[in-house]
């Protein structure tokens, strides 16, 4: 039988996306062997996590700084928005530069099978961005799977009053594709070839 | 081109077995769970996918080996020249895993389909004019998506689109009706990709059963009722304009998911339904032959027909074998007796099949 403190860290580390039960304990026990090393390590870059990063009011990113980096880079060009899924998304996309306009993570796509609808999602704050002005174009990069598609679909009709230019990624993604697994060569070609939405 | 040098290793309860020098007809001949259809699913895994009883990986390995299994033949052509060695095995050491070697190289599944085209008939299929619509329409779609892959891709968008708006209608609030667009122009756009996939098989289908005599086979006649427009457009407008009646409802009732095949037998005009077994059975061969030469395309073809031959009457028996021999296909037969099977005899290798081994007969 393990300890109560061993319990708890596993029960914790197996809600991660992508580790469940088994391997949480095995990730502990790899732990409690390296207390003074690889625990440490770990404690400290949580620490850090939790006092320094901060959610992006403007655009929902997490950084260090509110707004964010990209949010606060006076190279970027804000009339351009790039609306994403997740976090992991914009990342993918920044990573290559490929984008020099800003960024609005919604934090998830509509799914009626999984109880998420339009209110749960970061959209009212980019609907006042575009309403507040100096947007000229929207690019809408959500992932190529029924979900993501379903709400570009939805965030094109809620766009549809303001005056800006709407796009999406060209297709060519995978299909179920996650943005976050494509290569750098794959996103510039998406991102070129986006069109306006039909 | 014709499958030859066949052996199943620790394939259910098949624990070694091998088949040499083999016809145009193939006949395995035995009782009732000797294991010939688990010789027939064995080279059914020549094709991608899952064999034709669709079972996992787990419960093809034979009780008796160590949770894996082999099956390798050889492609041998006709004009002498090299075989093609093919082998799909399940390592113990990987369970879960299929893996194919192509000439001794490591290949995909897919690749297999390169090689040759595989079609079957089980009697898990007999009553499938029975069946439900939404068999009917399971059985359409397996049918397209050997003829192109990418019906697959709209079978599975259109379910999930509809999964979703079904979500919104049952739902207790109203639903949101820009969702509703965005999930309807995507219901739209992939149910007329569905629709139009269906609607080509079948066309082809007829064309293809269109040369085929009416007698004494019997002939079927194939015909697509669409489930609601055609066109992604008009479907999109029918889907919006009938939110308020299928909120009521709780359900979708337009589009592609509510299609049916239409089967009649030629000559009695009946609909399939109401013919008889051996009739009925005669029209699934018919439709399995000619699905098998679209989907053939020039690759050598191989048939399995599981329990065929028993269910017809010896006039539509010889017609099957005669229509056989000019598809110039290898065919797999299996049969609880050898009578049923005279008229091919001389032209065909016979097994008799007992207990997970198979002995040549002839
Ligand atoms: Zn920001």
């Amino acid at each position: 039988m393990a300890s109560q403190e061993i319990e708890r860290l596993a029960q914790a580390l197996a809600r991660l996306p992508g580790l469940g039960p088994r391997s949480a304990r095995r990730a502990v026990l790899w732990l409690v062997k390296r207390r003074e090393t690889s625990l440490v390590q770990l404690l400290d870059a949580l620490a850090d996590v939790r006092e320094r990063l901060v959610e992006c009011t403007t655009c929902g990113n997490v950084d260090t700084s509110d707004p964010c980096a990209i949010c606060s880079d006076p190279r970027r060009d804000a009339k351009a928005i790039c609306v994403v899924e997740d976090v992991a998304d914009l990342w993918a996309l920044d990573r290559a530069k490929l984008f020099t306009g800003t960024y609005h993570v919604l934090g998830g796509k509509l799914s009626a099978l999984d109880g998420v609808r339009p209110e749960d999602l970061n959209i009212a704050r980019l609907l006042a961005r575009v309403e507040a002005g100096g947007v000229d174009e929207v690019v809408l990069a959500m992932n190529a799977t029924l979900e993501g598609q379903t709400t570009a679909h939805y965030l094109a009709e809620r766009l549809e009053e303001f005056p800006v230019r709407i796009t999406q990624l060209a297709h060519g993604l995978p299909v179920g594709g996650e943005l976050d697994y494509l290569d750098e060569g794959t996103l510039a070609q998406a991102l070129r070839a986006r069109r306006p939405v039909g | 081109m014709a499958l030859s040098r066949i052996s199943l290793s620790d394939f259910r309860n098949h624990r070694q077995t091998g088949f040499d020098d083999t016809q145009q007809f193939n006949l395995l001949v035995g009782e009732n769970g000797a294991g010939k259809t688990n010789v027939l699913e064995a080279l059914s895994l020549f094709a991608p996918g899952r064999g034709l009883r669709r079972a996992g990986l787990a419960e093809m390995a034979g009780a008796a080996g160590r949770g894996g299994f082999a099956v390798a033949a050889s492609l041998v052509p006709t004009d002498g020249g090299d075989a093609v060695r093919l082998a799909t095995l399940v390592d113990p050491r990987r369970p879960g895993r299929r893996a194919v070697r192509i000439n001794s190289g490591d290949a995909s599944a897919n690749s297999l389909g390169e090689w040759l085209a595989l079609a079957w008939l089980t009697p898990a299929m007999d009553g499938l004019f029975m069946d439900s619509a939404g068999a009917r329409r399971r059985y359409l779609d397996r049918l397209a998506v050997a003829l192109d892959p990418a019906h697959a891709r709209h079978v599975a968008r259109y379910e999930a689109a509809l999964r979703e708006r079904n979500r919104l209608l049952t739902g207790e609030r109203m639903p949101d009706p820009s969702w509703m667009d965005g999930l309807e122009k995507q219901l739209a756009a992939h149910g007329a990709a569905l629709g139009g996939g269906r609607a080509a098989l079948i066309a082809a289908l007829r064309d293809e059963l269109a040369q085929l005599p009416p007698e004494p086979f019997a002939r079927p006649i194939l015909s697509y009722v669409p489930g609601g427009p055609a066109e992604a457009e008009p479907l999109q407008i029918a889907l919006r304009e009938g939110r308020a009646r299928e909120r009521a409802a709780g359900r979708t009732l337009t589009g592609p998911h509510r299609d049916e095949l239409d089967v009649v037998m030629s000559g009695k005009l009946a609909p399939a339904a109401n013919c008889s077994t051996g009739e009925q059975k005669a029209m699934l061969i018919a439709i399995t032959l000619a699905h098998a030469a679209l989907a053939a395309r020039g690759r050598p073809l191989v048939l399995l027909l599981d329990e065929v031959a028993a269910h017809l009457d010896p006039l539509r028996r010889a017609a099957l074998f005669e229509r056989l021999v000019h598809s110039g296909a290898q065919a797999w037969l299996t049969g609880t007796e050898l009578p049923p099977f005279e008229p091919i005899r001389d032209r065909a290798a016979i097994w008799r099949v007992a207990r997970g081994e198979a002995a040549r007969i002839d």
